[in-house]
């Protein structure tokens, strides 16, 4: 038995804007990791997602989930996406329209399952005063929960979501990714998430997959990918915004904006160049030693 | 006034459209979602009712249903059914002459809904008949409410088939269409003013009704 909870190694054809791709996909998740896949738009993203979704059947592959199967082309094995046990959130949520929240998940339930996870669901993303209503009645964030707390009804091990906090306010974005952590530390499930917002990357990803034209050009941990650098995972990394930079006697004092707070920053002089107003940034502690790196966005 | 034309018509027509309801909905799912080769011929051959005059549909049924042809002979032996100048016959007939109208509006409906409810659904572990019947069916009830009423209005209107294949004989298949031209002939234009108000009348509250009950579905769907 593998220390993987996913398996993927797929071969298929994309159809971009751009004409057709090769597609070639391998990786491995780790049981619990929460994954960003991202690149560039027409890159393959999505459709890695259906793929592992079982929504689409790829050309050749194999795909394994724990001890299980989920694909395998040689034998023709294709488990059908009821059977894989995963939870998916679509970029357009796809609540149904004609069934309250409470009922959208609900609906969700499996044979034999308590209705009970359901009240639990609604109590810990905040919508039990909104389970009669329709999700038209809603805002986009709320729909957002919606969408998360029914595709955890099933108390998937893989969670899969498409590009879900794109559409929000970075506020409302914040409070949900917040909110997915804390999901993600009470229910332990592994997450595949498309995104393209660093900041979320950094706040929420253990590995980044970065696809550009239907391959994973870069693999590994947000500052293995960022840094281009092995670094040590004991380290401490934050991501932030330069608000403003100053020239004190022998430091820079800067301002940053940081994980939603305003912080003051005590840096070496040889940054000055760099650190200008809106300039992002990774500070990356390890042994005492704080080394910065500046982000080409 | 002979009320037996128009309840045989109202008969005919609700007898059809309920029969068409449970053959199209099949249809039009797999016509949306099915994979297969050729789904333009079928969608071609569905909708030849709506452009071929209705006496070369009936021609054809007349022929079809006969005792001499293989199919009429098969029926008749296996069945111990007659279709030609039956009320029968007239059923299957008008099943196919308004097959379009029912399929047309349900395939549509299906159509427009967003593909990520049936993923949705599938991701949630539901088969397809249930995302068929729980999700799909239910965000297209006004395509599929609009295809109903079609189809009964367009049977209720039926006259060249029903000529053909039906005849005209008193409580069997005498509707109230054939009823009117019968009057017409006769030159008795009171008892066939009768029957086409009452048949206007009564058309143009089923269908009142029903664009009221769809616009009413639809702005329920609307955000506030």
């Amino acid at each position: 038995m593998s220390d993987n909870l996913l398996d993927v190694h797929i071969r298929h054809t994309l159809h971009t804007a751009h004409g057709v791709l090769p597609m070639e996909v391998d990786f491995a998740l780790a049981r619990g990791q929460i994954m960003a896949l991202t690149g560039p738009s027409g890159a393959g993203k999505t459709t890695l997602l259906r793929l592992i979704a079982g929504l689409i059947h790829p050309k050749t592959g194999r795909i394994s989930f724990q001890n299980d199967r989920w694909l395998d082309s040689r034998t023709r094995l294709h488990i059908p996406a009821q059977d894989r046990h995963i939870g998916f959130v679509f970029q357009d949520y796809a609540l149904f329209p004609h069934l309250t929240v409470r009922k959208n998940l609900l609906f969700a339930l499996a044979k034999n399952q308590s209705p009970a996870v359901v009240d639990e669901l609604l109590e810990a993303t905040g919508l039990a005063q909104l389970a009669d209503r329709k999700p038209a009645q809603l805002s986009g964030g709320q729909q957002q929960r919606v969408a998360l707390a029914r595709a955890l009804v099933r108390k998937p091990e893989l969670l899969l979501m498409d590009e879900p906090f794109a559409a929000l306010d970075p506020e409302m974005r914040y409070q949900l990714q917040d909110l997915l952590l804390q999901l993600h530390r009470q229910q332990a499930f592994s997450v595949i998430l498309v995104t393209h917002d660093m900041g979320e990357i950094f706040r929420l990803a253990d590995r980044v997959a970065m696809m550009e034209k239907g391959k994973l050009t870069h693999f590994g941990t947000p500052s293995e990918v960022y840094l281009n650098e092995q670094t040590a995972t004991d380290g401490l990394v934050i991501y932030g915004e330069v608000l403003t930079c100053e020239h004190h006697e022998d430091t820079l004092a800067a301002t940053a904006w940081i994980d939603g707070k305003i912080r003051r920053l005590s840096l070496p002089l040889h940054y000055e160049n760099q650190l200008r107003p809106g300039v992002t940034f990774t500070l990356h502690y390890a042994g005492g030693n704080a080394d910065l790196r500046i982000i080409e966005t | 006034m002979d009320t037996q034309p128009l309840i045989l018509t109202f008969k005919l027509a609700g007898i059809t459209s309920v029969l068409l309801l449970v053959i199209a909905l099949p249809i039009a799912y797999w016509l949306v979602f099915g994979k297969f080769k050729g789904r333009g011929v079928v969608e071609a051959l569905i909708g030849m009712p709506l452009v071929l005059p209705p006496s070369v549909i009936g021609f054809y049924l007349l022929l079809a249903f006969s005792p001499s042809h293989w199919f009429g002979a098969f029926i008749e032996e296996w069945m111990g059914l007659r279709l030609v100048f039956s009320f029968q016959g007239l059923v299957i007939a008008s099943v196919l002459y308004s097959l379009p109208f029912m399929i047309y509006p349900i395939r549509a409906g299906l159509q427009a809904l967003p593909p990520s409810l049936r993923e949705a659904s599938y991701t949630l572990g539901k088969s397809e008949w249930q995302t068929f019947t729980q999700v799909l069916l239910p965000n297209c009830k006004p395509a599929v409410l609009t295809a109903f009423v079609l189809t009964f209005a367009h049977t209720v209107g039926e006259f060249g088939v029903v000529l053909m294949i039906g005849g005209n004989i008193p409580g069997v298949t005498k509707v109230a269409s054939v009823a009117i031209y019968n009057e017409v002939e006769a030159l008795n234009y009171p008892a066939a003013n009768a029957y086409a108000m009452v048949l206007f009348a009564i058309t143009f509250i089923i269908l009142l009704v029903v664009y009221s009950i769809n616009n009413r579905l639809l702005r329920v769907r609307q955000p506030a």
